[in-house]
């Protein structure tokens, strides 16, 4: 099946079976392996990507849903050279350890932040529930999504 | 500099963050075949051949067997695994033969269209039955390891004391479910064997892929790729798959990739050892212990891979943080039909400890004595003597931890107005007449204690025999004014933070800014053996090797600099002008006072411990016995924080870990076989289930250690959680469990029987 899609801002076109899973796609022929596979059914959140803005499993959706829309992932969080306030803070603040499972919850988190920009902890945890932390104990990545949560309010006053 | 005590931006930090850190299933080699195992369906049984199925087309599909292997057993602590099953099968999914092909199809289709034929033989599947000598599976009589630890006359001491206890506890499997999976990438060359994976040990890999194909040390190469999480489940078993993906590369002549499913990876790879811990006590009626004898068993599964150690480490702490005057440890671990157990955060001691802290809630409960003042009437101190005769010179923060953690939690206000006691109906009321809808009192809120140690570095002369390395290089690159360094170890970022604190550690030393510092991929061609990624030893034990590294390199070009004057770089340039990149490598000294007797396990079986105060409030819903853990307070004594927000970090991961043990996490076998080995059944805590964390850095300095007297405390946090939660669903309910997990079954049961 050939399909089209935006992906991280650019147009995508390819052939592929319509069951091939996003994540797939994402990881093989475009090259995108910051989204990771922790379980392939849809519990650990780790390949987390946004479609139309809305967290998904990536690998529970396959390539046949995608076509004509917008998919972000990990890599189009960072503008050029410079690291979101989000992608930041979980530098600075401790919210990634081995990092595996740090796209998939940068990617939650990011669609929490542009829904509703200043969450309470109780959001916070919710809007990350889906996506398992084995290291952190996820302390140190609510801290790092409201320290995120603060810096952007900071920036974009009113 | 200050850099030591500061939480500076994690150096691995910004390549986690934009998706770029390359993990080992981020890799790939032109040609690259994937490679998967076939495995035993049975715990035991006799393989009489592997059947290929004549209508499949093996073309382009490679196959290895026993056949295939050099030297047929993985180099572990003892020799008895083989690296491919080739008569007897001793456990559920033992590997039996390898599958490589070109693309993922291909090579599922290729490992249906092979078929193990096995005649079943009576299984041991547990421990009772693997002591009974059911079957003889190991040895002659089933055991993998024995220690004995005594200290006075524990015996006649108990018989002697006016208040005599006993108990049996148990603990149960735990999976280490790091997020990502075993993997290793394996090719051949004309310069040898070369392995990229993830993994913790790379001198562990390296000893058995120069075991079984029969190569010296430099023909052998292991890379360390970003690895994803390890807590032990990538110490002793990335040497299997190494094995297992260069067998498949050298048959095929191609690169082979093995990346486990997550299914396959909780099924095959190690797990905590379960264990079975009796406890008797002697004390007075003020609660001043005096004796205790202990007997601890441990299902070391089907293998020995690391368990007499894992055992070891057990017995060594199986008294907890306490005084007591006479000691008797008896430690046995045997083998059954179950997968492996190996390496898991905490190695042996969360299962003693679960025994000893419920063993002196037990005692105060016998006594009406507040459960944190009894323990903090015997708790350890500097200038007391361990069961092994260690003397306590120095470091010992426990009764500072408790301070803190009683402070920060409240605890004596709680102790009165939560829990059964206080509340206006017994909990055992309320439970007997449940209440239709569900009215707010009918849950149950309390508070709950633990104490603990963790022993610091390998166990007794360990590190004497290691003799762990580490090198710092000093060199001018082309593009930079000033000269670069260079740190390279065996010891691997696994998460815990290695890359940033050793960098810290060595520009400190150095007086130069951390920007100046790198960190060598860890790789056995290019990296000196600095010992495993275990024990909590990376920042004591190999940080303090690299701060001395460090200092002789200072040490040289300051005398450069007194001697032919200009700055300090001026005088490193005239160094690496004269000897090219300026070499400095440290071998571990074990310090002269310590020492320890492996034949009667006595003296000092660590170089130090960190010691913890763990504190849990929990609410239990009555009618569903689901435990809510509300808050949480965890005091530790970490000698000197070197990165006090990754050391926070490590202490609330490990201690949610520990809770995860006790709330949520349950291994069930039926035949040998593990029934929920795939994440929508094995469960792990949530951000939802995880508490918020108040975490207190206890500093009480170990003379020796790094950065002004850092301790190892990777392993201490998984020790005090399991406990001190189940103090508090004790104190919530009056339920009182000796066992783990504490599932809302495990409580409804519990209370039911009326125990």
């Amino acid at each position: 099946m050939r399909m089209s899609f935006v992906v991280n801002g650019r147009s995508r076109t390819l052939d592929a079976p319509p069951l091939t899973r996003l994540l797939d796609i994402l990881r093989g022929p475009l090259g995108l392996t910051g989204t990771k596979e922790g379980c392939g059914e849809g519990e650990c959140g780790s390949c987390t990507v946004l479609l139309d803005g809305v967290p998904v499993n990536a690998c529970l959706v396959v390539a046949g849903q995608c076509d004509g829309r917008t998919v972000l992932t990990v890599e189009g969080l960072a503008s050029k050279d410079t690291l979101s306030d989000l992608q930041e803070a979980f530098v600075k603040e401790g919210g990634a350890q081995c990092g595996i499972c740090t796209p998939g919850i940068l990617m939650a988190a990011h669609a929490l932040l542009a829904a509703n920009p200043q969450p309470g902890e109780g959001e916070i945890r919710e809007s990350i529930a889906g996506n398992i932390c084995r290291c952190t104990g996820y302390q140190r990545i609510v801290e790092s999504i409201r320290q995120a949560a603060k810096e952007q309010a900071a920036r974009e006053p009113g | 500099m200050a850099l030591v005590g500061r939480s500076v931006p994690r150096a691995d930090g910004p390549a986690k963050v934009a998706g770029t850190a390359r993990y080992v299933d981020d890799l790939t080699r032109p040609g690259v075949l994937l490679g998967a195992t076939l495995r035993s369906p049975v715990a035991r049984g006799r393989l009489r051949g592997i059947r290929r199925d004549p209508s499949f087309d093996w073309t382009g599909v490679t196959v290895v067997t026993a056949e295939d292997v050099p030297v047929n057993v993985v180099a572990l602590i003892e020799e008895d695994q083989p690296v491919l099953a080739s008569d007897e099968v001793r456990h559920a999914y033992e590997p039996i033969a390898l599958v490589a092909a070109e693309d993922p199809v291909r090579l599922a289709r290729a490992l249906r269209a092979l078929t193990p034929e096995i005649d079943p033989l009576p299984p041991v599947l547990t421990v009772a039955d693997a002591l009974q000598r059911k079957a003889q599976i190991h040895g002659p009589d089933n055991v993998f390891a024995t220690y004995r630890i005594s200290k006075g006359d524990a015996a006649k001491a108990i018989a002697e004391s006016a208040v005599r206890l006993s108990g049996t506890y148990r603990t149960h499997h735990q999976e280490q479910l790091y997020i990502e999976p075993q993997g290793m990438l394996a090719f051949w060359d004309a310069s040898g064997a070369h392995l990229v994976g993830s993994l913790q040990c790379p001198f562990y890999v390296h000893k058995g892929v120069k075991r079984t194909f029969s190569l010296d040390d430099a023909h052998v190469d292991v890379t360390q790729a970003v690895t994803g999480g390890g807590f032990g489940g990538k110490e002793e078993y990335p040497t299997l798959l190494a094995l297992h993906a260069l067998l498949l590369a050298k048959k095929s002549g191609r690169p082979v990739k093995m990346i486990y499913d997550r299914q396959e990876d909780i099924e095959a790879t190690t797990k905590r050892h379960p264990s079975e811990v009796t406890i008797s006590s002697g004390c007075d009626r003020e609660g001043n212990l005096s004796a205790v004898s202990i007997r601890i068993v441990m299902d070391g599964g089907a293998y020995v891979t690391l368990t007499p150690v894992v055992l070891s480490r057990g017995a060594l702490h199986a008294a907890g943080a306490y005084r007591w005057e006479h000691v008797s440890i008896e430690a046995i671990a045997v083998a059954t039909n179950t997968p492996p157990n190996g390496a898991f955060r905490g190695f042996g001691a969360p299962q003693t400890i679960w025994a000893i802290e419920r063993h002196l809630d037990r005692i105060a409960r016998e006594l009406s004595a507040d459960p944190l003042a009894l323990r903090e009437k015997n708790l350890l101190r500097v200038g007391d003597t361990t069961p092994t005769g260690q003397f306590l010179k120095e470091s010992v923060g426990v009764q500072r931890c408790v301070e803190e953690a009683r402070k920060a939690s409240g605890w004596e206000r709680k102790r009165e107005t939560l829990g059964q006691a206080a509340a206006a109906r017994p909990v055992s009321a309320i439970l007997r007449r449940p209440a239709p809808g569900g009215s707010a009192s009918r849950k149950a809120r309390g508070i709950g204690a633990s104490v603990f140690l963790h022993g610091a570095g390998f166990t007794g002369s360990g590190e004497r025999k290691l003799k762990g390395r580490v090198a710092i290089d000093m060199f001018q690159l082309l593009t930079e004014k000033k000269p670069r360094f260079r740190i390279r170890t065996a010891s691997t970022d696994i998460g815990q933070g290695t890359e940033t604190v050793f960098r810290q550690i060595a520009a400190e030393a150095l007086w130069v800014s951390m920007d100046r510092v790198d960190f060598a991929t860890p790789s056995t061609a290019t990296v000196p053996d600095s010992g495993p990624t275990v024990a909590s030893r990376t920042v004591m034990i190999v940080g303090s090797i690299l701060e001395h590294a460090a200092r002789d390199l200072f040490a040289r070009i300051e005398q450069n600099r007194q001697k032919q004057g200009g700055s300090f770089d001026d005088a490193a340039r005239r160094l690496i002008a004269h000897e090219g990149t300026v070499i400095s490598e440290k071998t571990y000294e074990t310090p002269a006072d310590f020492v320890w007797d492996d034949a009667t396990y006595r003296g000092d079986a660590y170089p130090v411990f960190g010691w913890g105060c763990d504190i849990a409030e929990v609410e239990v819903d009555l009618d569903t016995f689901e435990t809510t853990v509300i808050g949480f307070w965890a005091a530790q004594d970490v000698g000197k924080a070197i990165h006090p927000l990754m050391c926070k970090g490590q202490i609330e991961g490990g201690t949610l870990q520990a809770i995860g043990w006790a709330l949520n996490e349950k291994v069930v076998l039926k035949d040998g076989k593990i029934l929920n080995a795939r994440m929508t059944n094995y469960i792990v805590p949530t951000s939802i289930d995880a508490p918020r964390f108040t975490t207190v850095l206890v500093e009480d300095p170990y003379s020796r250690g790094p950065g002004g007297g850092a301790k190892g405390i990777g392993e201490l946090p998984m020790d005090g959680g399991a406990p001190a939660i189940a103090a508090a669903i004790e104190h919530a309910t009056g339920i009182v469990r000796d066992d783990l997990p504490l599932l809302p079954e495990d409580l409804f049961v519990a209370w039911k029987t009326g125990r």
